[in-house]
């Protein structure tokens, strides 16, 4: 076992895709400082699927706003890292370098597509406003253009209902034209927050369909940010799971629920009401997340977690490396593992 | 622990609540000044379904299907169009008065979101408290105290924090706060909508085993709505499958998961995700096109028809009731119920 502080696979020849190094980012507010993001580190290549899991207040969805660019500063400040897009580091470009990366290169979509949809224009004009912006098309390419994308993404009666207004469209449909605003400009990397988690569970399995499907298609790799276990062992390659602000363990999907190797990814998979099992009680993680602004000393899971030590209240733990690309932020990783392949 | 069940001797397993054909439709209206009925929503079109002393029902279904609604009717907090309901024998509906307020405090309502169920400027002792003083003869006087910090110790919260107001709690402790108001009047059926949805998972599982403890100590009968079927796996007895303001399957948890014969069960059933990477591809999922359609305008005859993939034109004309099927003896909705054949 060896100790190393930076991302465990080997970087391919001319760089990652996407690479986060060392990103820390924290909230200025009155109250005090809040310490959000604490030396993330991942990476992502062309073509493949990163799982960030974690609970509210976790950080993954200000990773992602990181990477958009579209942090709200203040109260955030990126405190220190970089973010690597095709070996350049966005942290250093100006804001308008940066809007020529978000949507073109890098685009997102969001939980909340009713919200994230301005009422008052019609569907339609408003994929379009991305071409006719961004691409300088014309009124009448963007709208056919729109129609396609529209189809793309299997709205049915595309051409018909282009003119309708978001609240004219369920929830499925609504993520469906997000997703088409998203893909407007053929971007290399997508990143879904929390994608399907307003949606009802047969719709649910149409989105993640559907976003599989075009990931394939159109050769993107994609970063799903989820709270959801059992939509993660669905789609995902590698799974990324965060904990105050850290990334506590890192592993290819199969391997990860096979045996975690960090007490909290453990506590989790064994939380989750299964619908496959009919369990008795469900064992839980004790405690509560912590508050940003006071983490713990030492390893921030120490407080819930079954294994502590002393040397966890004293020492953070480093990135401990597991071989196969797997990496866990626990002192005791190599113990965790076992228990988890003895069970 | 203070907190018994109401009344020892009662009979666990006999019927407490009862539920006879109960419809709301909500109207839509057209004008201002002259308003006239163009339409109405069929939140709650037909259900029937009977509780018992003990258990729990769980009651699944998506968005729009009726489910909050139910809950709704059955805590009096809207007035249904038609239908019956009776608890412990009593009519839910034709109550008033004094006998209401008895009614009501048998049965009691955890809430969905515990950020907003709780009144941000009251204290916690006064939210737990507040049910003491629409029925004074629940806690004696000058007990009131006691009983609340009773409460907060039954639901794991620390009594010391009677003082303390909903914002300094996480959302799992107002969850338990929400759960020791629904106590507080020592009723035997609580209706809880969506208790656990609002929850991080690692808080779920802790909200989950507080209520079936609860259960076991108290003898609590629960109506436990929700949208996710693996917490209902999870907690219920019987499981009723709702669908467009209907109950479409209604069976034990077993008949349910495990022999479910409506094709709505079986997709829904199908579609959740399963936290195992490896049954990835071998899952035979069935894959429902389409969404729900509005409540305002349901298909004629079986409302899952525009969706099933089993549909006929039977389907269209005839309303296919809720009774056993031969394929297996639990009801459902469906004129081509059957056991869903195993992949091979």
């Amino acid at each position: 076992m060896t100790v190393n502080p930076t991302p465990a696979s080997a970087t391919p020849e001319g760089g990652h895709l996407l690479e986060l190094r060392d990103l820390h980012v924290e909230f200025r507010t009155n109250e005090g400082v809040a310490r959000v993001i604490n030396g993330v580190s991942y990476h992502l290549d062309a073509g493949e699927t990163l799982a960030v899991l974690g609970e509210s207040g976790s950080g993954k969805s200000v990773t992602a706003q990181a990477i958009m660019g579209i942090l709200d500063t203040p109260p955030a400040f990126v405190r220190s890292g970089q973010i690597l897009y095709q070996g350049e580091d966005l942290l250093t470009r100006s804001e308008e370098q940066r809007r020529q990366v978000r949507g073109k290169e890098i685009a997102m979509i969001f939980q909340d597509a009713l919200s994230a949809l301005n009422p008052v224009f019609p569907v339609g004009w408003q994929i379009g406003e991305t071409l006719r912006q961004r691409a300088g098309m014309s009124r009448a390419d963007a709208r056919r253009r729109a129609v396609e994308l529209m189809d793309l993404v299997k709205i049915p009666g595309a051409a018909k209902r282009i003119g309708d207004y978001p609240h004219q469209f369920s929830g499925g449909m609504r993520q469906r034209v997000m997703i088409a605003m998203a893909l407007a400009l053929d971007p290399k990397v997508l990143i879904a927050d929390e994608p399907t988690t307003a949606l009802d569970v047969t719709v649910q399995a149409q989105i993640m369909d559907l976003l599989a499907d075009l990931r394939r298609e159109l050769n993107m790799a994609m970063i799903l940010i989820t709270h959801d276990l059992g939509v993660v062992a669905g789609v995902a390659d590698r799974i990324a799971v965060m904990y105050a602000g850290r990334i506590v363990e890192h592993a290819d999907v199969r391997s990860l629920y096979k045996a975690p190797a960090h007490p909290y990814t453990k506590g989790l998979l064994e939380s989750i009401p299964r619908l496959d099992v009919r369990g008795q009680e469900l064992s839980t993680i004790k405690g509560l997340p912590p508050n940003l602004m006071r983490i713990p000393s030492g390893c921030p899971f120490h407080p819930r977690c079954p294994y502590v030590q002393q040397v966890c209240v004293d020492e953070v733990p480093h990135d401990l490396v597991l071989g196969d690309g797997r990496t866990s932020a626990c002192h005791f990783a190599q113990e965790v593992r076992d228990d988890s392949v003895a069970r | 622990m203070t907190a018994s069940p109401a009344n020892p001797t009662k009979v666990r397993g006999e019927t407490i609540l009862s539920v006879d054909n109960l419809v709301k439709h909500f109207p839509i209206t057209q004008g201002v000044l002259f308003q006239r009925q163009i339409g109405a929503v069929k939140a709650v079109d037909g259900v029937s379904f009977e509780l018992r002393r003990g258990e729990t029902l769980g009651v699944v279904g998506e968005s729009g299907c009726g489910k909050s609604t139910l809950a709704r009717l059955l805590m009096r907090l809207e007035t249904p169009t038609s239908g019956r309901a009776t608890l412990e024998g009593k009519d839910l509906f034709k109550a008033s008065g004094g006998e209401l307020r008895r009614l009501r405090r048998n049965m009691q309502m955890v809430m969905q979101d515990p950020y907003t169920s709780l009144n941000p400027r009251m204290t916690v002792g006064d939210i737990i408290g507040e049910p003491f003083e629409i029925h004074p003869d629940a806690a004696p006087k000058g007990s009131k105290a006691k009983r609340v910090q009773e409460l907060l110790d039954l639901v794991g919260l620390n009594p010391e924090h009677i003082n303390r107001y909903p914002h300094q709690f996480s959302g799992g402790q107002r969850q338990r706060i929400g759960i020791a108001r629904a106590l507080a009047l020592k009723p035997e059926v609580i209706v809880c909508d969506e208790p656990v949805s609002a929850l991080d998972v690692s808080i779920q599982a802790q909200v989950i085993n507080l209520l079936k403890q609860l259960q076991g100590e108290l003898g609590l009968s629960y109506i436990f709505i929700a949208h996710d079927l693996s917490v209902v796996r999870h907690i219920a007895d019987r499981v009723a499958v709702m669908y467009l303001g209907r109950i479409v399957e209604i069976g034990t948890e077993d008949e349910i998961y495990e022999r479910a014969t409506h094709p709505y069960t079986q997709a829904l059933l199908s579609a959740v995700p399963v936290p195992d990477p490896e049954a990835r591809d071998q899952r035979n999922m069935i894959r429902l096109v389409g969404d729900v359609p509005s409540p305002a305008d349901p298909p004629s005859g079986c409302h899952f028809r525009t969706r099933c993939w089993k549909a006929q034109e039977v389907c269209a004309v005839e309303d296919p009731a809720t009774v056993p099927r031969a394929a297996d003896p639990h009801p459902s909705a469906c004129h081509f119920a059957e056991l869903r054949p195993t992949p091979a």
